[in-house]
């Protein structure tokens, strides 16, 4: 029974644009799935592998730069950026990996935040081939509607929560646990510490690499400032799967679904919109204070909470 | 050698150097909280943010000099840092949690919170304090007549960097020569043995936020008489402080010094030879040369210094 929730959860999302949405509906879900896709990258990366990355905008921002570039540069579609983000967030992955991995902890922490700051400042400043400031603007969109691109960030979507659960239920996962629960116990026990961390940045970086082609390629227009954006991007992601839960298969899905739901509401709040930086903030403190394994996580806490105010 | 090549050269090094002075006041109350704590404080440049706000009104509202704020900020820092220790991150490092880093996620959140609160209560416009003596400057010539080349010392940032050099002197003896000074270091060292020792650790932690704050808060008020001050400018100066701690060595105070005076000089450089936009980006060059051919930090050089002789 339980291995059918997920595949009935995908037929009823693949049926959803069938029901007539409007655009603005549309668009939000397009976002939570989105989200879900880097909650759930940043998940194997911070969550079972237990290297919390400050700075996922990194690979966001460059898979989105690879399909504006190609897009800018050579003409082609920034589809292209697809296959191609592989191997340029790749590569950016082991840079970064080779330099940060080294790092424990908080430490590993403020090195990804640096680097995803090193890469919105070079963006800034390679004015001949970023277009700095000014941003890439891709002049005519593949689709006007909605429905397609839902259904490919659907397929990415699909695909991600796959590969992770293959992965993290397979040798590998275990290795990620150890590395999380003891780096030294586990390098002992003879794993590969090393390499295992790379293995997750890696396919994290990559995952997240495809939102960002997505991105580029939906919303037509990026600028180093929004994808490379340290509380807009790298600090959401975090506060998807802290909201969410880490660790958790679902925890991304649900922390996106509330954390979208969230900013569009404060949004909408005449007076309050400009506070929606103090709203998440508060809102991630008293996550971590009360709930630090997020809704999914401490869903059974959650649980006997709420009963006893009943 | 040209002498107006040489005089750029100097120039650009006692600007670093004296920029260096005031990172070297960031860095230390960042590495202090990081060795007491064990948890890196990423509200850090947005606790001298809003020190700057405080600096600010002082002087917009009372005319009080930033330089004599310095004694009303510091200490109110100080109490605000031990509240923020005592009543939002004390709680979180009891609970349990699949991450360690919560802690370290929970002073991003402060942080957020902090220059939010700023942006709507005093607006993102760029603030400055208008002091009389802001684009004073003492000249090389007026000392020595017949000086082949020609520098510039300016008012503000000469005594900006002195307040700094006295306050660092000050931390110095505190640490080394106090009782609490060394229960601190104590508390560094090893938090088990300064315990079974009887150090009160918990008092320990509190005041040692509560120096951190307060030392940011300093320098808080010696940069506003040199730069603008706005409500997005604190994430910066926490990586600064960030890029500092990793260069001195974690949780080493000397390194924090060396490394300060180090990343000024190095910033002031990139910004007269390569642009003002990369300054940023030089800052990180240094930040990945130290991560990668000194992972222990200046204070590591040091240590093995002294080993051998």
């Amino acid at each position: 029974m339980r291995g059918l929730v997920p595949i009935a959860g995908i037929i009823l999302l693949a049926l959803l644009p069938l029901v007539g949405l409007s655009t603005y509906m549309m668009h939000i879900l397009i976002l939570v799935i989105m989200w879900s896709v880097i909650g759930m990258a940043w998940n194997l990366l911070g969550g079972y592998c237990g290297q919390v990355s400050f700075g996922h905008a990194a690979f966001f921002g460059t898979g989105a730069y690879t399909a504006g570039i190609l897009y800018l540069k050579l003409g082609v579609s920034a589809w292209w950026g697809f296959p191609l983000s592989i191997v340029v967030v790749g590569v950016m992955a082991l840079i970064i990996g080779f330099i940060c991995l080294r790092l424990r902890g908080p430490f590993f922490a403020l090195a990804t935040l640096a680097m995803g700051e090193v890469l919105r400042v070079t963006a800034e400043n390679l004015r001949g081939f970023t277009n700095g400031t000014l941003g890439i603007l891709i002049q005519k969109r593949t689709w006007v509607e909605k429905t397609w691109y839902y259904y490919i960030i659907l397929a990415i979507a699909v695909f991600t929560f796959l590969l992770i659960r293959r992965l993290v239920n397979s040798r590998l996962g275990y290795y990620f646990l150890a590395i999380r629960e003891d780096q030294d116990a586990a390098e002992s026990l003879g794993i590969n510490t090393t390499l295992y961390k790379t293995v997750a940045l890696l396919i994290s970086a990559i995952l997240t690499g495809f939102a960002g082609v997505f991105y580029m390629n939906y919303m037509g227009y990026i600028d180093p400032e929004i994808v490379y954006a340290l509380h807009d991007i790298s600090i959401i992601t975090i506060m998807v799967v802290m909201v969410g839960g880490v660790a958790t298969f679902w925890g991304p899905a649900v922390g996106a679904l509330i954390m979208v739901l969230l900013a569009e509401l404060i949004r909408s709040l005449p007076r309050i919109g400009t506070a929606h930086q103090s709203l998440f903030g508060i809102l991630l403190i008293l996550i971590i204070i009360f709930l630090p394994n997020g809704i999914v996580g401490d869903f059974p806490k959650l649980k006997t909470i709420l009963r006893r105010r009943a | 050698m040209d002498p107006v090549k040489v005089e750029v050269f100097l120039q650009t090094l006692i600007a670093g150097i004296l920029l260096g002075g005031l990172y070297a006041l960031i860095g230390l109350g960042m590495t202090l909280i990081m060795g007491v704590m064990r948890i890196i404080n990423l509200a850090h440049g947005e606790l001298m943010m809003v020190a700057m706000y405080m600096a600010y009104w002082l002087f917009t509202l009372l005319h009080i000099d930033p330089y004599l704020a310095v004694f009303i900020v510091a200490p109110a820092m100080f109490f605000f840092g031990m509240a923020i220790q005592r009543f939002l991150i004390n709680p979180v490092l009891r609970v349990e949690a699949i991450l360690p880093e919560n802690q370290v996620i929970l002073t991003v959140g402060i942080g957020m919170v902090l220059s939010n609160l700023a942006t709507i209560m005093f607006t993102s416009d760029y603030r400055s304090t208008p002091v009389e003596y802001a684009s004073d400057a003492w000249y090389l010539s007026d000392l020595w007549r017949s000086s082949p080349i020609e520098l510039s010392f300016s008012v503000p940032w000469v005594v900006s960097f002195l307040f700094a050099v006295v306050i660092t002197a000050l931390l110095w003896y505190f640490l080394t020569r106090t009782d609490t000074g060394k229960s601190i270091r104590a508390t560094a060292q090893d938090r088990d043995a300064a315990l079974l020792m009887g150090v009160n650790v918990e008092r320990m932690k509190l005041l040692t936020f509560g120096l951190g704050a307060s030392l940011v808060g300093a320098a808080g008020c010696l940069f506003i008489p040199l730069y603008y001050l706005y409500p997005a400018l604190g994430g910066r100066f926490t990586l600064i402080a960030f890029v500092i701690t990793i260069l001195g060595g974690l949780g080493s105070t000397v390194g924090a010094i060396i490394g300060g005076v180090l990343l000024g000089v190095f910033e002031s450089m990139t910004a007269t030879y390569l642009g003002m936009g990369w300054a940023p980006v030089g800052r990180f060059i240094i930040f990945v040369a130290a991560l990668v051919f000194l992972p222990g930090g200046i204070a590591s050089v040091l240590r093995r210094r002294r080993l051998g002789g």
